[in-house]
């Protein structure tokens, strides 16, 4: 049977391109520090993205508190690197990620009983909580934060295949992590669970009407977030070697946030073109000129006013029938 | 009368301080098709979403097989085997129509799989033809007809249908009367609420009639096509 495709074929294809660029871009660019440091971070900041748009573009959840897994994942890894030598990175990355997954269960038994402007104002509120717990507690480094001052060890059985000092096999580790989080996103989304999750969108309570028990798949739609924004955070804090409670700001949730919408919310591909938009225009405006928050701001206003459904509406639309009506 | 599907006591439910069902009995058995009657406002849906648990009721008692269900939550309800198609569709527009119908598949609270996904494809051949469209670029009847098979392949024992050819052409409505039959025919009880009145009592068992959210008429379809007065009276036709 024919089944649909949820993306147009040039979006595919600017993805494609976009993916091969970045992989051969060490290979010219390797002197080029800066560069290289500079997209493995917007690669990072895409998978965090990725992970909120799951809530926000298929289970119509608004989070505005995302950014406290990205952190807490940083601050897990920060706590288990030993001064002077890296911490394994399967042992660092499993408890990060279910530090992640545990914090986004209980939240989200919590949250997920509110909807609407309510959900946006208490996931705000418990990662707010969270930023004040790190920036007031000495041991987790307060308003300075920590450095990790050495990267993780990837090691099978003793077996190093690369060190992740090395920027070049970092950047491919996390280009890849990338790839491999935007196939499992669009599996999931193609799975029965992400047809659920885009009817409790469009209409939860119809959904429970047709005897979907919506509350607990939204609750694993949140832990799934939650764990794939801490990959995210573990990423950002080790590429940096450093952690600091901004990580788990609402700046950050809010960065976030825009790099969905200005992206296309909803879009499997949206959220990564909107983190390298976002990114990239950031990096050339401030090289350009000191009020650069203006323009950039003016250029998300432009987009949404020209483009309601984001960038990757740019490459075509969307061939699923048309908005929220019906 | 065979075991009963659903059994209603004493019902009485709110929309904030109004008073809108004044203590409505309801039962259906087993493979009975119960007509639903009564004119606008009269409390039809409010009735169907008490009975599934989307209004809770501030007293009285609904039964589901036996099993008091009263408190319980809606897609618990829904499990022990009814299926609700609401009024106004409601497909999923960000949803293909493959994607709307498997969605639901599952076997019937007793196991059953009489409707499987080639089975509703075979009923509604229209369907069939536009699998990758989204579902808000059908029209009205094949949208109902979307949500009457998404309907079926939760293999329910009982389908409730809230004004399934509401402003849909004649013959679209006839197609949609005519599946209704195939639904009752297959042995899946049905709950029908429709405006053209004669089409509801030439297909269903018995019928009952709410004004006021009260329970004014409840008897055999046959009794009711003798009765002009009732429908005069209570129906304004």
């Amino acid at each position: 049977m024919a089944m649909h495709d949820a993306q147009p074929r040039a979006l595919a294809l600017v993805l494609v391109i976009g993916l091969a660029g970045l992989a051969v871009f060490p290979i010219f660019g390797a002197d080029e520090k800066f560069y290289m440091q500079f997209l493995a971070k917007v690669m990072v900041m895409a998978i965090f993205a990725m992970s909120l748009d799951l809530l926000i573009g298929y289970g119509g959840l608004v989070s505005l508190g995302h950014a406290m897994y990205f952190g807490l994942a940083g601050y897990t890894l920060m706590s288990l690197t030993p001064e002077y030598e890296g911490a394994s990175l399967w042992i660092s990355l499993a408890a990060a990620l279910g530090v992640c997954a545990l914090a986004a269960l209980v939240v989200g038994l919590l949250v997920l009983r509110t909807s609407g402007i309510y959900f946006i104002m208490v996931t705000l509120a418990f990662a707010q909580m969270a930023y004040y717990v790190v920036h007031d507690s000495k041991y987790l480094g307060g308003s300075d934060g920590k450095y990790v001052y050495v990267k993780p060890v990837l090691s099978f059985f003793g077996w190093q295949p690369f060190s992740l000092d090395k920027l070049a096999a970092f950047y491919y580790v996390i280009l890849g992590t990338l790839a491999g989080v935007y196939f499992l996103l669009r599996l999931l989304l193609a799975s029965p669970f992400g047809h659920v999750l885009v009817g409790i969108k469009a209409n939860e309570h119809r959904m429970r009407s047709l005897g979907f028990p919506t509350f607990s798949y939204k609750l694993v739609a949140f832990v799934i977030a939650g764990v794939l924004a801490g990959l995210a955070g573990y990423l950002a804090a080790a590429l940096d070697g450093l952690v600091n409670p901004e990580l788990l700001s609402w700046h950050q949730s809010g960065q976030a946030l825009m790099m969905v919408i200005l992206g296309g919310m909803g879009t499997p591909a949206g959220p990564i073109l909107g983190a390298g938009a976002l990114k990239l225009l950031e990096l050339l405006l401030t090289s350009w000129t000191k009020h650069w928050q203006l323009l950039l701001g003016l250029f998300i206003v432009l987009v949404v006013l020209v483009f309601p459904n984001g960038l990757a509406s740019l490459f075509g639309k969307r061939k699923r029938g048309g908005a929220e009506h019906g | 009368m065979a075991e009963l599907l659903i059994e209603a006591r004493g019902l009485h439910s709110y929309y904030g301080a109004s008073h809108i069902l004044h203590g409505v009995e309801i039962s259906i058995g087993r493979g009975e098709s119960l007509g639903l009657m009564g004119r606008n406002g009269m409390g039809k849906t409010t009735l169907l979403k008490t009975l599934l648990g989307l209004v809770r009721p501030r007293s009285g008692e609904v039964k589901v097989k036996g099993v008091p269900v009263t408190q319980a939550p809606t897609h618990r309800i829904v499990r022990m085997g009814i299926a609700y198609v609401p009024e106004g569709r409601g497909i999923f527009p960000n949803l293909s129509v493959h994607e709307n119908l498997v969605m639901t598949a599952r076997a019937g609270a007793e196991g059953r799989r009489d409707w499987d996904y080639e089975r509703v494809l075979k009923t509604f051949p229209r369907l069939a033809e536009r699998l990758s469209h989204g579902g808000a670029q059908l029209s009205g009847g094949e949208q109902q007809m979307l949500t009457i098979g998404r309907a079926l392949l939760t293999n329910p024992d009982l389908l409730i249908l809230d004004e399934a050819t509401e402003g849909l052409a004649p013959k679209i409505a006839k197609e949609i009367w005519q599946i209704v039959r195939v639904v009752r025919a297959s042995g899946i009880a049905t709950v029908i609420v429709d405006k053209n009145f004669a089409a509801v009592n030439a297909i269903t068992d018995r019928n009952l009639i709410l004004v006021k959210g009260e329970v004014v008429y409840c008897g055999a379809s046959s009794d009711l096509r003798s009765k002009p007065e009732v429908h005069q009276k209570h129906l304004g036709v």
